[in-house]
């Protein structure tokens, strides 16, 4: 589904590489997670996937499923299935969550050439999911992310991913601010997402998240490379010992 | 002091084009506003508050001829149960209005020349007593010179919206008009306006609230590109009264808003708020001054503008905070937001304060689209334009949030998708 090959990205004003040549795969149906200490370059290769400014690809392909995801906009690999769910969703006052919401959708779909999707049709979707997230309809009315809790802009998120179902699933950081009752939600959203046509990366600082959303796959980054990748063990492995052993083992 | 010979000059040429009526009970307020502004003359460009709108085209003996724009979109505020009152180029149109019958409300015109006592004692006078510190000639102006306006007197709490609508039908016209509103004790109205007016408009709106009194005020200028358009109002608030006024103004190429509100009375609250839209020739003007000269007062000014293609917005936004208004709480803010390197803002906040226990807070910013807003917005598939346009409604939202019916704010928001989506083509 997400083939990365040899992929070096630098900051677009600095003479700063980051990433120094990724290989990464993620298969349809596959959870994969990729942990790595501050600054090893996670959270940019999902910005890199997704179309932020900023930043130079200087090598290397990422493609969805065979698709150059590297000369689409933003939005064209939103619609074509690409999804990051933000370490820092960014709050919009004066737009309410649901028109953000109905108007993405249908935004995807019109870029796919499919038909919009009725105002019932959506309506009765969308709070069948919030519902479980626990989603409220005051929260759906609201604008978006604004003066919500660190738990709610995550879930929001989640519900956003729900409701766009798309095909690949980055996840940044998405525990980062979370108490145990918020994970275990937003766990249980993603994991009521996973299925067979799917894929996720799920990057993230900490061994917790992953009890709860099971990875199949666990990549160690640590200077813009993977320098290891292994089973569920891995992640037990960093959250016992550390990251310094298997950087150094690398060297 | 003695005015500048061209200064002289250019008030007596606007002047010898203008008439007033020589009965009735409003003479000797217009005789007074004449002297008046005899003894300032005119704006000029080296005035301290006209530094930056040139005042040349409010001053000229006669309008820029303006052409008629014909509105494509429905009725503004149609969505509303309102009573309607249209002016035609300035002039009142039966037909086209509703019966001047609204429970709660005494309406009369100015026109009229019946003795109207209530508003004998008004009329006029809020326009002085806002002459100082600041001066305002072109109000002045208005009430010597003022064809019509309607006078309503508030008695009780008003169901309906008064909705007065302003049709621009003459390329030449010259309109002005002089509201006066006088909101009685626990009284409470809601004012709606819309439309061009003329191809030149100079308005007045005088609104006395008393204690307890409630007057809400949404306006919409615009599409009429060509239109000039000078308006003032002129607000005193008495004890625990209420006052908020909102303004969107799309399009124009030239509009100076003044809003000079006085608190007088304990525990009072003014919100005065504007959003506007400017593409290319477009020149935008919010010059707002807040008294305080009561306790714990509040007062809110909050101004957005959404500047593109060399568009010009101004902000002179004054908190004079005088002796004994202790437990003041005024706050204003003044954001540009420039979509290219063309446009500009200028700003002028101002603060004067002679009570010690008082929280004043002022802003002002300009900057461009949100980047981090815009990715996002993107990275759930909207595609650049769009997510651009929602996060131009965002931005003007907290201005647009001080209207306290929901359905205005989204007539005004409605409006507002519009005209981006019209530029979007």
């Amino acid at each position: 589904m997400l083939e990365i090959k040899n992929l070096q990205v630098k900051l677009e004003e600095e003479d700063k590489q980051i990433l120094k040549g990724v290989d990464l795969t993620v298969e349809a149906g596959k959870v994969h997670a990729i942990m790595g200490p501050n600054g090893s370059g996670k959270s940019t290769l999902s910005y890199v996937l997704s179309g932020k400014d900023g930043y130079e690809v200087t090598g290397g392909e990422a493609t969805l499923d065979g698709k150059d995801l590297l000369e689409m906009d933003p939005e064209e690999r939103a619609a074509a299935g690409l999804f990051l769910a933000f370490q820092y969703p960014v709050e919009i006052p004066g737009v309410g969550n649901m028109t953000f919401l109905r108007t993405a959708v249908n935004s995807q779909r019109k870029a796919r050439g499919e038909e919009e999707m009725s105002s019932t049709e959506f309506l009765k979707l969308v709070r069948e999911k919030a519902k479980s997230l626990q989603i409220d309809a005051e929260m759906l009315k609201r604008p978006v992310n604004v003066g919500f809790s660190g738990g709610e802009k995550k879930r929001n998120e989640i519900l956003q991913m729900a409701m766009l179902e798309p095909k690949m699933c980055i996840l940044d950081e998405t525990d980062s601010g979370l108490d145990v009752d918020a994970m275990r939600l937003v766990a249980d959203g993603v994991n009521a997402l996973r299925s067979e046509g799917r894929g996720f990366l799920v990057i993230t600082h900490y061994q917790r998240l992953l009890d709860h959303i099971k990875p199949d796959v666990v990549h160690i980054m640590s200077n813009g490379r993977i320098i290891k990748t292994g089973g569920p063990e891995l992640a037990l492995e960093v959250e016992n010992e550390g990251y310094a052993h298997l950087i150094e083992e690398q060297a | 002091m003695a005015l500048p010979q061209p200064k002289i000059d250019a008030t007596e040429a606007r002047l010898a084009t203008l008439s007033m009526p020589e009965t009735g009970w409003s003479v000797p307020a217009r005789k007074a506003a004449l002297a008046r502004l005899r003894a300032m003359g005119l704006p000029g460009a080296r005035d301290e508050y006209w530094k930056f709108t040139r005042p040349h085209s409010l001053n000229a003996p006669e309008p820029a001829p303006a052409a008629v724009f014909d509105a494509d979109e429905g009725p503004f505020f149609g969505n509303v149960d309102r009573l309607k009152i249209v002016f035609v180029d300035g002039v009142f149109d039966p037909e086209a209005s509703d019966a001047l019958e609204l429970e709660g409300v005494e309406f009369a015109r100015l026109s009229d020349g019946a003795d109207i006592h209530w508003a004998q004692d008004l009329y006029g006078k809020l326009e002085e007593a806002g002459q100082s510190p600041v001066e305002r000639p072109l109000a002045a102006l208005n009430t010597a010179f003022a064809s019509d306006g309607l006078l309503m007197r508030v008695t009780g709490k008003v169901e309906k919206p008064i909705s007065l609508v302003y049709y621009h039908r003459s390329e030449t016209s010259d309109a002005t008009l002089h509201h006066v509103v006088k909101v009685e004790e626990g009284a409470d109205v809601t004012i709606l306006e819309n439309g061009p007016a003329a191809a030149r408009f100079n308005k007045v709106m005088e609104v006395d609230v008393a204690d307890r009194g409630g007057f809400h005020h949404v306006r919409a200028q615009g599409r009429d590109h060509e239109r000039q358009a000078a308006t003032h109002i002129f607000a005193r608030l008495g004890t625990e009264s209420t006052f908020k006024t909102f303004t969107l103004t799309a399009n124009g190429v030239m509009t100076r808003n003044e809003c000079v509100v006085e608190l007088t009375g304990d525990d009072a609250v003014a919100h005065v708020a504007g959003a506007c839209m400017g593409d290319g020739d477009f020149h935008h003007d919010d010059t707002v001054f807040i008294t305080h000269d009561a306790v714990n007062c509040e007062s809110r000014q909050v101004f957005k503008k959404v500047l593109r293609n060399g568009a010009t917005g101004v902000f002179q936004g004054k908190i004079l905070v005088k002796p004994g208004a202790q437990q003041t709480d005024g706050y204003q803010i003044s954001q540009s937001l420039l979509l290219d390197g063309d446009s500009q803002f200028l700003a002028k906040p101002e603060l004067e304060i002679y009570a010690d226990d008082v929280a004043c807070s002022h802003g002002s910013t300009s900057g461009a689209i949100d980047e981090e807003g815009l990715f996002y917005l993107r990275a759930r598939g909207l595609p650049r334009g769009a997510a651009e346009d929602l996060l131009t409604i965002a931005f003007i939202a907290e201005a647009v949030q001080e209207i306290e019916d929901e359905r205005l704010q989204d007539e005004i928001v409605a409006r507002v998708e519009g005209w981006l989506a019209r530029r979007r083509g």
